[in-house]
């Protein structure tokens, strides 16, 4: 029996066609995908994320814990509410998860915790791996399924979420830095989402979902679902998790060097060595952006043809409705220049390598 | 549950055909094909005056989900092609019966008009599927 988030029903009085995603049953759609996209690149789209997994890490311990568990640090996070975007490394420097970790205190108090948000399709995996590294830690990990979580994303997002929550949350809205988060009356309201645009991600009570949503839909927020979400984040040169980096994939083989925080020498850290020793040695491959400048769509597990370099693979791919033509994150050889073949039913057609991401706050911004 | 008109003809493959007399048809696909796809991206369709054969593949549909081939239902010559599906492939979408048709063929054996499945069997088709 596949799981439901609490605002099933308002999916389908939206005219949602309901999907599968990993056991649980969610919208792809609400008519055009198309339409949803643009509609947060323009204005304001808003997305049911409560299959996501929270999980809350408390203990005298907390903090070394998820030094050691986390490629990134959560040092760098100096101020309470803060986000940081990490990845979670097996001991041969691959990638478990990726996931973003808030500092839910001062930092440093007595008391200090974080939570935590990874995905839904390795809830179970990313749950056991944590508990596993948890033996020499004084930590409890405390998932919260209870919580509903929304995400409002667009240029217009703040002001028109603001618009339909109490005084006090508006004001905590309007005082959030970007990538950051604070509790506000039994909500956690974050600045924070996967769309390369302004926004929120709210996590509240399961019981008061229907009528936030509600009010949203009233404010004009039109609802999207994972085309949208998939097409949005690949324009902001955002990794998938299963498509874009694995297991089998270091984060220097999937742009996400920029995360792991080697500065503490002194900090032991799953993965560290490997990735020590891969930067070493040198990597192999490395994770660009494609884009298709004539008709035809890029689509994951396409060939990639470089020149007298080799082969590569498309990792995650699709039309771009802000730019008109097809992008794709693909994974190349590392001396890949500035050029490249995509084998797209069964013809070669030429495509520019660029660094991603592709739009940010509604714009082109590769070259 | 997707649109099937009953005036029209159909192919296994979510092809429609309007026959207009005159040995002259318009093809398309169908709701169901539409809804399956999802959004439309790209159209690709033949040239005209090319010669088909029943069955031969003849244009690509790449939808935001997938690419997906178009075959020639019937034989006969591309007299016209939908060149508003170049600049809107999202009719394929609103419209797919009427302003979303791919390209119109003069054919060279009518007869086979008797071998397409009417608006039942292909409902039917479309519901085993």
């Amino acid at each position: 029996m596949a799981k439901r988030t609490a605002l099933y029903e308002q999916h389908l009085a939206a005219g949602a066609k309901m999907v599968d995603f990993s056991g649980w049953e969610m919208p792809l759609h609400y008519g055009s995908q198309i339409e949803e996209h643009h509609q947060v690149r323009r204005r304001a789209g808003m997305f049911d994320v409560s299959h996501m997994t929270v999980v809350d890490v408390t203990g005298t311990d907390a903090r070394a814990y998820l030094r050691y568990l986390l490629a990134n640090d959560v040092a760098r996070l100096r101020v309470r509410g803060k986000a940081l975007y990490s990845v979670m490394l097996n001991e041969r420097g691959g990638v478990v998860d990726d996931l973003i970790v808030y500092l839910m205190t001062a930092p440093g108090v007595s008391g200090e915790w974080f939570r935590i948000v990874v995905n839904c399709a390795t809830r179970e995996k990313d749950l056991n791996w944590m508990a596993e590294r948890r033996v020499r830690f004084d930590v409890s990990l405390t998932e919260q399924p209870e919580l509903a979580m929304i995400a409002i994303q667009g240029p217009q997002a703040l002001g028109l979420v603001a618009g339909v929550v109490s005084a006090s949350r508006a004001r905590l809205i309007e005082q959030l830095g970007r990538f950051q988060g604070q509790e506000s009356e039994g909500w956690f309201i974050a600045r924070t989402g996967y769309t390369g645009e302004e926004g929120l991600e709210i996590m509240l009570p399961e019981e008061e979902a229907v009528a936030f949503w509600q009010a949203l839909l009233a404010a004009g927020v039109k609802p999207c679902g994972l085309g949208a979400r998939d097409t949005l984040r690949l324009e902001a040169g955002m990794n998938l998790y299963g498509a874009d980096m694995t297991e089998a994939v270091s984060p220097l083989e999937a742009n996400l060097a920029w995360t792991l925080a080697l500065d503490d020498p002194g900090r032991d850290f799953v993965g560290r060595e490997a990735l020590a020793q891969l930067a070493a040695t040198g990597v192999k491959t490395k994770l660009v952006g494609l884009v298709l400048p004539q008709r035809g769509v890029l689509r994951a597990h396409q060939r990639v043809l470089v020149d007298v370099v080799g082969v590569g693979e498309v990792t995650s791919g699709g039309f771009s409705p802000t730019l008109g033509v097809a992008i794709a994150l693909a994974r190349v050889p590392v001396e890949t220049g500035a050029t490249a073949g995509v084998e797209v039913r069964g013809k070669v057609l030429p495509v520019q390598v660029v660094a991603p991401p592709f739009v940010r706050d509604g714009n082109k911004v590769f070259s | 549950m997707s649109n099937i008109p009953n005036e029209l003809k159909y192919v296994a493959s979510h092809e429609w055909v309007r026959n207009e007399g005159d040995g002259i048809v318009t093809i398309g696909i169908t709701d169901h094909a539409q809804e399956l796809l999802g959004d439309v991206v790209f159209v690709e369709l033949p040239e005209l005056d090319t010669e088909l054969s029943a069955g031969d593949e003849t244009g690509v549909v790449e939808s935001v989900k997938a690419a997906s081939d178009v075959y020639a239902p019937l034989s006969g010559k591309v007299i016209a092609v939908n060149q508003e599906l170049e600049e809107s492939p999202e009719l394929v979408n609103s419209d797919p019966y009427g302003d979303g048709w791919f390209f119109k063929l003069q054919l060279s054996d009518a007869d086979e008009l008797d071998d397409l499945l009417d608006a039942d069997a292909y409902g039917e088709h479309c519901e085993a599927e």
